[in-house]
């Protein structure tokens, strides 16, 4: 009863969407493990690997919508959310390495080996058992955004200034995590994972699942979102968007909700990050970089911003485009197809590519 | 520790600069429950700072800020705490939720919980639709009220957001340059609306358009760059010399 009430929030294009993840769910999983290899039905392993990525960015693009699309808050820093994720759940590979490392050590990774650590640092304590990193997969980067959004919110930083010192944030995470001393393995970060919860992670099977928890996290992510975004609570963050101040001499604590909603959107993206990790194989510093945090603002804005499902949608367009620009020769084109790509959909595409699709629909609906 | 006034509104004494310069210089205004007063004055003259005072949006630098008798001393409250207090405000240039539809304006104006937890999963969407429409009706928009503000002319927009303030039910109603943008026609009803709000509502009007400020036939304070220079009735404050000299002769 609860689920079909859920479902009754989504609109037409949620159900069209929740339905292509559920499309998703069945027919790859088919395809990868029943459909023998040498049929043209077949989607090879790497390509399930690849999915479940572009699925993991459509969750930060998702969260990064929830603050941008509804409030107005354009985070150029969400990146740093999605990496503390990762980071979170990388330390849980790691220790699950055990004696297994290079070096053999019964605890210590072998970066600390390599670096002459003698002891486990306290922030790698507990990475060893699961809900503990789960946790932390939450924690973190809901307590960096609670503490980094009540001093922005209360001091009432917003716009351009707000995206700056996000940017910053996101700089700043990416020189202290180069750091040897850090402890976080420093410029090659964290890899060659071998367990997650006993399962090798590069099986087959294993890369199924995980893809199947991504798509899960994704659905769940934007039945949750969408419930925020249809409550009263979201009218207050689209009206926060639409006149600040209007909201403020209405009575209304303006700094908290836009504290909440930042908190949740971080608690996603790192959520993200933590499916991101195990699918790809490894987290370093440059997961925090400011242009990864620039261009999942462009996927939400080629996408459609402020719709929920655009956002995800545009983060799996431009990442196929970019797996196809990024391979050979093209490469060094990328940013500017991406740069140009992000103007033709300003100029022409106001509402993103969903919005095109949207009108397009309505026109053929009512010419039939 | 407040002093009693007797007063709704009691402003005294108050100064307010911006980097040196003297945007209030000790304005007094005095508002008993129930008065309607007009504003007026040029351009500069501080009428928007005084707002922005009453409003908790701007401190001032000395000078008594005291509501309701004298009971509440707004310079140590916030935007939020004050309009909780029941001081509503509707700013120089319309503010309303464009992306929203009229009812949406209205229920989020209409006095409930306003905490996030609550508006996440709580009573707030219980409220009758028929308050919403009695609201709109006021303002003569209930034919709108499925529409999205964003479409609402500069004149109607206005409007809506004196409902919202209505929707608000505060004690004070704050009104800066309500007619600025509209028709004779929309200026007429809107001296007709605010008459008909101060009905059971205080109410402080700004405004500029003298036949509008006659119309609305209450007492007017001019001010003059930071601070009362005629107060009275419009015939008296609009043959006062200086009042001609600074404002109305040029
Ligand atoms: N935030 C501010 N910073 C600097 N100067 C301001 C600010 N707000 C108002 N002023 C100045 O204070 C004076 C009074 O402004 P205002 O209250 O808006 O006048 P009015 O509403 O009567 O036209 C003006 O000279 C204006 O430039
Ligand atoms: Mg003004």
């Amino acid at each position: 009863m609860i689920l079909a009430r859920l479902l009754e929030m989504a609109d037409y294009r949620g159900r069209i969407f929740l339905a292509l993840l559920a499309a998703l769910a069945v027919l790859v999983p088919i395809a990868n493990l029943l459909v023998p290899p040498d049929s043209f039905l077949h989607i090879g392993t790497g390509t399930v690997v690849l999915l479940g990525k572009y699925l993991t960015y459509a969750i930060l693009a998702l969260a990064l919508d929830l603050v941008w699309g509804y409030c107005g808050i354009l985070s150029l820093g969400h990146g740093a959310f999605f990496a503390l994720g990762g980071y979170a759940m990388g330390m849980y590979l790691m220790r699950q390495i055990g004696p297994r490392g290079v070096y053999g050590h019964p605890i210590l990774p072998d970066f600390m080996v390599f670096l002459n650590f003698t002891e486990l640092p306290v922030t790698w304590w507990g990475f060893d058992n699961f809900l503990y990193a789960m946790l932390m997969v939450v924690l973190a980067p809901g307590l960096l955004a609670f503490v980094f959004g009540w001093l922005a919110f209360r001091s009432r930083v917003t716009g351009v200034y707000l995206s700056i010192i996000t940017q910053a944030l996101t700089f700043a995470l990416l020189l202290a995590f180069f750091r040897n001393d850090m402890g976080f393995g420093g410029n090659n970060g964290l890899t060659d994972f071998k367990d997650i919860l006993g399962f090798n992670v590069q099986a087959q099977s294993t890369r199924v699942v995980l893809f199947l928890a991504t798509l899960l996290t994704l659905a769940a992510a934007y039945i949750f979102a969408r419930f925020m975004v249809t409550s009263s609570f979201g009218k207050v963050l689209i009206a926060i968007r639409d006149a600040e101040s209007r909201v403020r001499f209405l009575g209304y604590r303006v700094e908290h909700y836009k504290l909440a909603v930042f908190v949740v959107s971080a608690v996603l993206a790192g959520i993200a990050g933590a499916l991101y990790v195990p699918q790809v194989g490894i987290i370093n510093p440059s997961e925090f970089s400011p242009t990864n945090s620039i261009e999942a603002v462009v996927w939400v804005a080629i996408g459609g911003r402020g719709t929920l499902v655009g956002a995800a949608l545009g983060a799996f367009v431009v990442n196929v485009l970019k797996s196809f620009f990024t391979t050979g020769s093209l490469a060094a084109y990328w940013l500017f197809v991406l740069g140009g790509l992000f103007v033709l959909v300003t100029i022409a595409l106001p509402k993103g590519i969903l919005g095109a699709l949207e009108k397009l629909a309505a026109k053929r609906g009512t010419r039939s | 520790m407040e002093k009693r006034t007797n007063a709704l509104l009691y402003l005294d004494g108050v100064n307010v600069s911006f980097d040196g310069f003297k945007a209030l210089r000790s304005l007094t205004l005095i508002l008993a429950a129930g008065d309607m007063r007009a504003i007026i004055g040029p351009n500069g003259a501080g009428k928007t700072t005084m707002m922005d005072v009453i409003t908790g949006k701007t401190k001032p630098d000395s000078g008594d800020v005291l509501f309701a008798d004298g009971s509440v001393d707004l310079t140590r409250h916030d935007e939020a705490e004050i309009a909780e207090l029941g001081i509503g405000r509707k700013f120089q240039k319309p503010t309303v939720f464009e992306s929203h539809t009229l009812v949406d304006n209205i229920l989020l104006a209409l006095a409930g919980r306003r905490d996030p937890f609550s508006a996440l999963f709580g009573t707030r969407a219980r409220i009758s639709p028929q308050r919403i429409r009695e609201v709109l009706d006021k303002v003569r928009l209930a034919d709108k009220a499925e529409r999205l503000a964003g479409e609402l002319s500069h004149g109607q927009k206005q409007w809506l957001e004196i409902a919202m303030l209505l929707a608000q039910n505060p004690k004070l109603l704050l009104v800066d340059e309500p007619v600025a943008g509209m028709t004779d026609a929309e200026t007429e009803t809107t001296a007709e609306l605010l008459r008909e709000i101060n009905r059971d509502h205080t109410v402080v009007v700004v405004e500029h358009d003298m036949h509008f400020v006659r119309a609305l036939d209450c007492r007017v304070t001019c001010l003059h760059e930071g601070s009362v220079l005629a107060e009275g009735t419009i015939d008296a404050v609009a043959a006062n010399e200086r009042v001609v000299e600074v404002y109305l002769g040029r």
